[in-house]
């Protein structure tokens, strides 16, 4: 029989990362919204998102119920571990979400909003490092359910980890900010993208060495021959792109930043992938052992098959209706 | 003091649920009436239909972000204070979520941007096609999680392996016996929901003399259709009843409070169900019409609490009531409509001023039945997560101290009452600034959205 584990763990593993990237840069805007010199900056900072931040929160959705779908067990042991940076997230996207609205409609407290705007980015891409981080740290098992305390996630790793995010989505924020925008507001991007290419480096650099120190099967598959010699290429592809984002930031270039941000989360998703590799409860269940019956998996399968393609080309439709730069010559500011 | 993490947990769920419903209740509504709009605009060229969906769109834009953000907070629910439900089912119900996020919420989501802000970047047919796309994507979504919700209530179609669900026939698992119900009685409730809304302000503005040829167009259409769904909504009522009487019998005997099983039952019309001494106090009724109702025969044997054992038998105070608000505003809907139906064969429909003022008294009605109407269907389903098959006191996390849930639950309370009563409050701010005059039309100038909405010029400085 065919194995559908794999398959869902493709898909899985795509869905996250395209949450990443989408949720990403428009996280990444509102992390950088807080820096906006004036008022129509902010309104073309935020405008730049507009019409795309609730598609791209919708693979947040997916990547929940999908993990639920295709790995019930990972699901039901990783959620309660995670309660509070969880619903520390939920709440501060819940800030953000309305903010978009109630900044526009609500000019007496547009204040508080451009805050719960920036905050709440902020806070929800914290959160989601934390959740990376501890879930790197691996979860307490007893049976089917988790048996840790609500506070275990706390860790020093997985506050640094919450921090390199915040970093690294701010740079994907400036790389669309960059492609969006032009002239002064386009240089300020550039300025803070490279600050945020910092941050990024030293959470990847830290992280990278971090996690096989505290876990010795890491440690073992990053550093042992021949192992050594295969995944060499990561780091050393990472830091090219990291050299060539720097180069592009500084530069004149608009799509280039962007992609390489992209490139640089790739590889840190590589990177992760290989260090967990087979595990999705880390050190208590692997990707086999915590899948949904195949029933269950093949009826996904077929629906999935046909739907996400369709997704993909109106979800392209809609992005493309709203191409090209955000401009405020004619307006009411 | 002892905290239970159970309690808690339930009463963060009915939190965080209820106050998603509204939103739903209101915008799947919504999303209808407005692509019928761009519709007739489309067809016809009509200017006022187009100035109409314009005003609508902007209210849809506020109540569908919220219904998003709070939408986004269920799911996750289900994991974190529901881990053992969400193991146990997980091979059942997970694809029907999943398949509700690839049907319903990447077509609204993408198409909303389009609809919003996009009027001036895409042909008319394009524009007129994405309301339709959001529209079918509201209806979608219901689908998906009232199949979800159905199967909780009336399982079939599966197998128990070790205590877990596992799919046995998926067409038996979705199509389960009381989804066909709760589907139509609940989409009917959201059109009716928003009719309400939608008649309120056509209301407003003609007794305000603003507006008033688009009041009478608003006031008109949806009188129509409410003529029609309020009795529909009665009769799918009573169709959805002698569904649960079938396969929820306890739920049934506590919605009429009946404690013995009998033939010729009364209907209790009203009473002060006594759960320890498991009678009523203070019962107005009807004699043989409680079967006449429920069996559709005076000799009929209707269910009583009494012969269920005492650890399944579901609070019955909470249905009771719960249920009686919602029928009573049922009737009190009927009559308006029939008001409306007589006083426009007399012709009288836009000058009748109590009859304006009903209409804007109305606007919650729908909200309250589909919160009275969702209270009944999941406090009779106790203490069942799954009817007759998981409790809820099985179904909670076990890592959860009472002290987690107090501060979640205390988190989502803050929240939420900063942010539902701004939404409310921006709503009617819309509502009052009225039609959008012709130069503001659309958010967008130069070809580029310049606000996320329409927005009125003094709120966008
Ligand atoms: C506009 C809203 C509205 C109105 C006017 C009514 N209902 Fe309703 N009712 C709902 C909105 C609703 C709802 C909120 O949508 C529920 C909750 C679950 C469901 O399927 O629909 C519901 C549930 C519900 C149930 C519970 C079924 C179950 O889960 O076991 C019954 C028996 C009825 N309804 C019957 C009626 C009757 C006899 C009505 C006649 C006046 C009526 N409803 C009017
Ligand atoms: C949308 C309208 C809904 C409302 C107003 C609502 C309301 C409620 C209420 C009042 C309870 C608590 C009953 C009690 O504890 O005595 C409850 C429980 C529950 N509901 Fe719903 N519900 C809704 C829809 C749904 C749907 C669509 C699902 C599933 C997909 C669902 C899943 C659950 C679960 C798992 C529980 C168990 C937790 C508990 O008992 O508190 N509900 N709901
Ligand atoms: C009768 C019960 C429910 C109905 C009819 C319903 C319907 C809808 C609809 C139409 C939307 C679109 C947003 C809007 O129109 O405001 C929505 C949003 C959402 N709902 Fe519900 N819902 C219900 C209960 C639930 C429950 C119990 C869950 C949890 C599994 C849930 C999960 C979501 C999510 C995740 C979103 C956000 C979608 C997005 O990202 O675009 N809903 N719901």
């Amino acid at each position: 029989m065919i194995d559908f584990v794999w398959l869902w763990t493709v898909i899985l593993g795509t869905g996250v990362f395209l949450y990443v990237l989408l949720d990403g840069f428009d996280l990444g805007v509102g992390i950088l919204y807080g820096f906006a010199p004036d008022t129509p900056a902010r309104n073309l900072v935020m405008n730049s998102i507009a019409p795309v931040w609730d598609g791209n929160e919708t693979w947040l959705v997916l990547g929940g119920v999908a993990l639920l779908a295709a790995f019930p067990l990972a699901f039901a042991i990783i959620l309660p571990a995670l309660y509070f940076p969880i619903l520390v997230m939920l709440l501060a996207l819940v800030f953000r979400g309305v903010a978009f609205e109630f900044r526009f409609r609500d000019a007496e407290h547009r204040t508080f909003w451009d805050h719960a705007f920036n905050y709440g980015s902020v806070v929800a891409t914290f959160a989601q490092g934390v959740v990376l981080g501890s879930f790197i740290q691996g979860f307490k098992v007893d049976g089917r359910h988790f048996a840790g305390g609500s506070f275990d996630f706390l860790t020093p790793f997985s506050v640094f980890t919450g921090l390199a995010l915040v970093f690294g989505y701010a740079l994907l924020g400036a790389g669309w900010l960059i492609l969006k925008t032009e002239g002064d507001l386009q240089a300020w991007a550039r300025r803070l993208g490279r600050w945020a290419l910092l941050g990024t480096l030293v959470g990847i650099g830290v992280v990278s060495i971090w996690t096989p120190l505290m876990d010795k099967g890491i440690a073992d598959r990053w550093f042992t021959w021949p192992d050594i010699a295969f995944l060499s290429p990561v780091p050393i592809i990472t830091l090219l792109i990291a050299f060539g984002e720097w180069r592009a930031l500084a530069g004149r270039r608009e799509v280039a930043p962007f992609i390489a941000a992209i490139g640089l989360f790739v590889m840190s998703y590589v990177g992760i992938a290989i260090s967990l590799w087979p595990m999705i409860v880390p050190h208590a269940y692997t990707l086999w052992q915590a899948a949904s019956s195949p029933d269950t998996q093949v009826f996904m399968l077929l629906g999935t098959l046909f739907l996400l393609p369709v997704i993909l080309v109106y979800t392209s439709w809609s992005y493309w209706v709203f191409r090209g730069k955000v401009r405020a010559d004619i307006g009411y500011h | 003091m002892h905290l239970d993490p159970l309690l808690l947990s339930r009463l963060q769920f009915v939190w965080v649920v209820a106050f998603h419903i509204l939103l739903p209740a209101f915008t799947v509504g919504l999303a209808s009436y407005i692509a019928t709009l761009e519709g007739i605009h489309f067809f016809t060229g009509k200017d006022i239909y187009f100035r109409i969906s314009n005003f609508w769109i902007r209210i849809f834009a506020v109540s569908f972000g919220m219904g998003v953000v709070s939408g986004v907070i269920m799911p996750f629910q289900f994991g974190t204070n529901w881990s053992r439900f969400s193991d146990a089912t997980a091979n059942v119900l997970s694809p029907l979520l999943a398949y509700e996020g690839l049907t319903a919420f990447f077509l609204e989501a993408s198409f909303l941007g389009v609809l919003l802000f996009g009027r001036k970047l895409v042909p008319r047919w394009a524009h007129f096609g994405s309301a339709l796309m959001v529209a079918l994507g509201t209806l979608f979504s219901t689908f998906w999680i009232l199949a979800t919700n159905s199967w909780m209530q009336t399982p079939q179609g599966y197998k128990i392996v070790d205590g877990r669900f596992f799919p046995v026939d998926w067409i038996a698992i979705i199509f389960n016996p009381s989804f066909p119900y709760r589907f139509f009685h609940t989409v009917v409730a959201f059109y009716i929901t928003t009719g309400f809304v939608v008649l309120a302000v056509g209301a407003m503005f003609i007794l305000r003399r603003r507006y008033v040829e688009e009041g009478r167009i608003m006031l008109s259409m949806t009188l129509w259709l409410l003529t029609a769904l309020v009795p529909l909504q009665v009769f799918l009522g009573d169709l959805h009843g002698l569904n649960t009487l079938k396969y929820q019998p306890a739920k049934l005997a506590a919605i009429e409070a009946h404690w013995n099983k009998e033939a010729r039952a009364p209907l209790i019309l009203f009473a002060l169900p006594d759960e320890q001494a498991q009678t009523n106090h203070a019962v107005v009724q009807i004699p043989d019409w409680g079967s006449l109702i429920l069996t559709h025969d005076p000799n009929g044997v209707v269910p009583g609490l009494k012969e269920f054992p005492a650890q399944d038998v579901p609070p019955v105070a909470i249905p009771f009531f719960s249920f009686r608000i919602m029928v009573g505003i049922g009737i009190l809907m009927l009559a308006v409509v029939i008001a409306g139906l007589f006083l426009r064969l007399r012709r009288k429909l836009y000058d009748t001023g109590w009859f304006l003022k009903a209409c804007e008294l109305a606007s919650p009605a729908g909200f309250l039945a589909v919160l009275a109407g969702w209270t009944t269907t999941e406090v009779g389903r106790q203490p069942w997560t799954v009817y007759g098959l998981l409790r809820t006191a099985d179904s909670v996390s076990p890592s959860l101290s009472g002290g987690d849930v107090l501060v979640s639950l205390l988190a989502y309370m803050v929240v939420y009452l900063i942010m539902f009563p701004a939404g409310a409050f921006l709503i009617l701010r819309i509502l009052r600034s009225g039609m959008p005059a012709a130069t503001q039309e659309a958010a967008v100038e130069s070809g580029r959205p310049k606000a996320p909405v329409v927005a009125p010029p003094e709120a966008a400085t």
